[in-house]
């Protein structure tokens, strides 16, 4: 059985908090490089090259692309040939965030009570998501979320009976009620099917696939290419001041469900979709 | 976008400056502004309720909404961009009663915002979200002005010089918002 240390973690997860909100990932820049040749509002094409600008900018001074370096949702594969020894792995991902978002100069954007709402002061605790998976190894997937579209996100259980026009509707009306808000172009993760919880987590799950990436299964790739011109066509465009772009990609997780239901979810990612991996 | 494209405005705004603008205009901000965000906007207006002195002289004023990240050391302020307006909606209209001519942040206002703004020959102008780099390399200075205890949500005056903005909604009523969207419906699918 493989050992990885606890401190070993908490370093790695450090490094990606401050990667993640000052280089944004190749792929959303070739993506948002994309759009701008694509967007047929001169308008919306001059945000796409602030927006352009922006992310050179942060890179070359070495500060966050958007100063909402938001919620750190980390998504953990752990080999079950693997032990971690040296501490408490929850504790080891939060302190790499703690030590990340102070040492990086980050924001820090969580309250330790959601009612009471006083400030953690170092942005723990982290949004974690653990899978047992097979393998000795340890996968550690950062995904920085601003509020601005993460508090756009729906989730509805549909009848069986609405199946694929049911859910495209959703998404668009989704889209629209969020309006500018999200900061689009956005990207849009969609989940379908599971239970009520789940549902969620595939919406969310499915803002970790690379940009570039197609969905493997035919069916839902052409779903994905569906949903991304339906919700091109609403006109929202660029920060919602009207375009042909409002979405970046369209990614879809499903899984299995019950006779009687439909659940649908989407999360909305910015167009500043900050991402970082490690595998240790 | 060329620099010619866009107009100079100088902040505070005059109101003859401010019915000028037209909403879709692109401008460049030089001068000072405020910021304030959801609990800054609240204290504010509560302190006009009770009839209370305000710690800032709002007549004339621009109020960014922004919630800067901690400047690292050497720079006036780390990553500086909008956050969404929406939540100041139910503040906007009793700020702009007491003097506040412009407003800016990302996304769409609320119809009493709108009504809020003709009435007073306001503006809100859009900065792009997400862009929290770019649009701090305009801004020279930055000091807390009031309520230091609410730390990234203190009332700080930046001084910007070149910081771009879009006319969002004008002194007029016109959104850019409705009327973007509006045009741009159903195009995308027509290449």
């Amino acid at each position: 059985m493989r050992e990885i240390e606890a401190a070993k973690i908490a370093d790695a997860v450090e490094q990606m908090c401050r990667k993640a909100a000052v280089e944004l990932p190749v792929s959303v820049e070739a993506a948002l490089k994309e759009a701008h040749a694509r967007e047929q509002s001169p308008l919306g094409r001059s945000i796409l090259e602030d927006i352009l600008r922006n992310a050179e900018m942060a890179r070359a001074k070495g500060l966050p692309i958007c100063q909402d370096t938001g919620t750190a949702v980390l998504w953990v594969q752990l080999g079950q040939d693997a032990r971690i020894v040296g501490g408490d792995v929850t504790e080891a991902l939060n302190e790499g965030v703690r030590r990340g978002y102070q040492g990086a100069y980050l924001r820090k954007s969580i309250v330790e009570d959601p009612l009471r709402r006083k400030n953690t002061g170092d942005n723990t605790p982290a949004a974690i998501h653990w899978e047992i998976v097979p393998g000795e190894g340890l996968r550690l997937r950062l995904l920085p979320k601003g509020g601005g579209c993460e508090n756009m996100s729906r989730m509805a259980v549909l009848r069986p009976g609405e199946g694929a026009e049911g859910v495209k509707k959703f998404v668009v009306d989704a889209v629209r009620a969020a309006g500018a808000n999200p900061c689009p172009p956005v990207v849009l993760g969609v989940g379908i099917g599971g239970t009520a919880d789940q549902v969620t987590w595939l919406a969310k799950k499915a803002l970790f696939r690379d940009l570039g990436d197609r969905h493997p299964d035919p069916f839902y790739a052409d779903l994905e290419q569906e949903l991304l011109t339906l919700v091109n066509d609403t006109g929202i465009g660029p920060q919602g001041l009207g375009g042909t772009v409002t979405a970046l990609a369209v990614k879809v997780e499903t899984w299995p469900c019950h006779i009687t239901a439909l659940p649908v979810a989407v999360c909305f990612n910015c167009h500043a979709a900050r991402a970082a991996e490690v595998v240790l | 976008m060329s620099a010619d494209e866009y107009l100079r405005v100088e902040v505070p705004l005059s109101a003859s400056v401010a019915r000028e603008l037209r909403a879709g205009s692109r401008v460049l901000l030089s001068g000072y502004l405020l910021t304030a965000r959801d609990a800054a906007h609240k204290r504010l207006v509560e302190a006009a309720d009770a009839g209370e002195p305000l710690p800032v002289d709002l007549e004339g004023q621009v109020i960014y909404y922004t919630g800067p990240t901690p400047a690292p050391p050497g720079a006036v302020i780390g990553s500086a961009g909008p956050t969404t307006a929406a939540r100041m909606d139910p503040f906007a209209p009793r700020l702009l009663a007491l003097g506040v001519r412009g407003m800016i942040g990302k996304g769409a206002r609320s119809p009493e915002v709108i009504e809020a703004i003709k009435k007073h020959g306001a503006v809100y102008l859009a900065a792009v979200g997400g862009a929290g780099a770019l649009l701090a390399s305009h801004i020279v200075a930055s000091e807390v002005v009031a309520y230091e205890d609410l730390g990234p949500e203190a009332v700080r005056r930046l001084q910007v010089a070149d910081f771009p903005v879009i006319v969002a909604i004008d002194s007029e009523g016109n959104d850019l918002f409705r009327r973007g969207v509006e045009e741009w419906q159903g195009r995308a699918s027509k290449g």
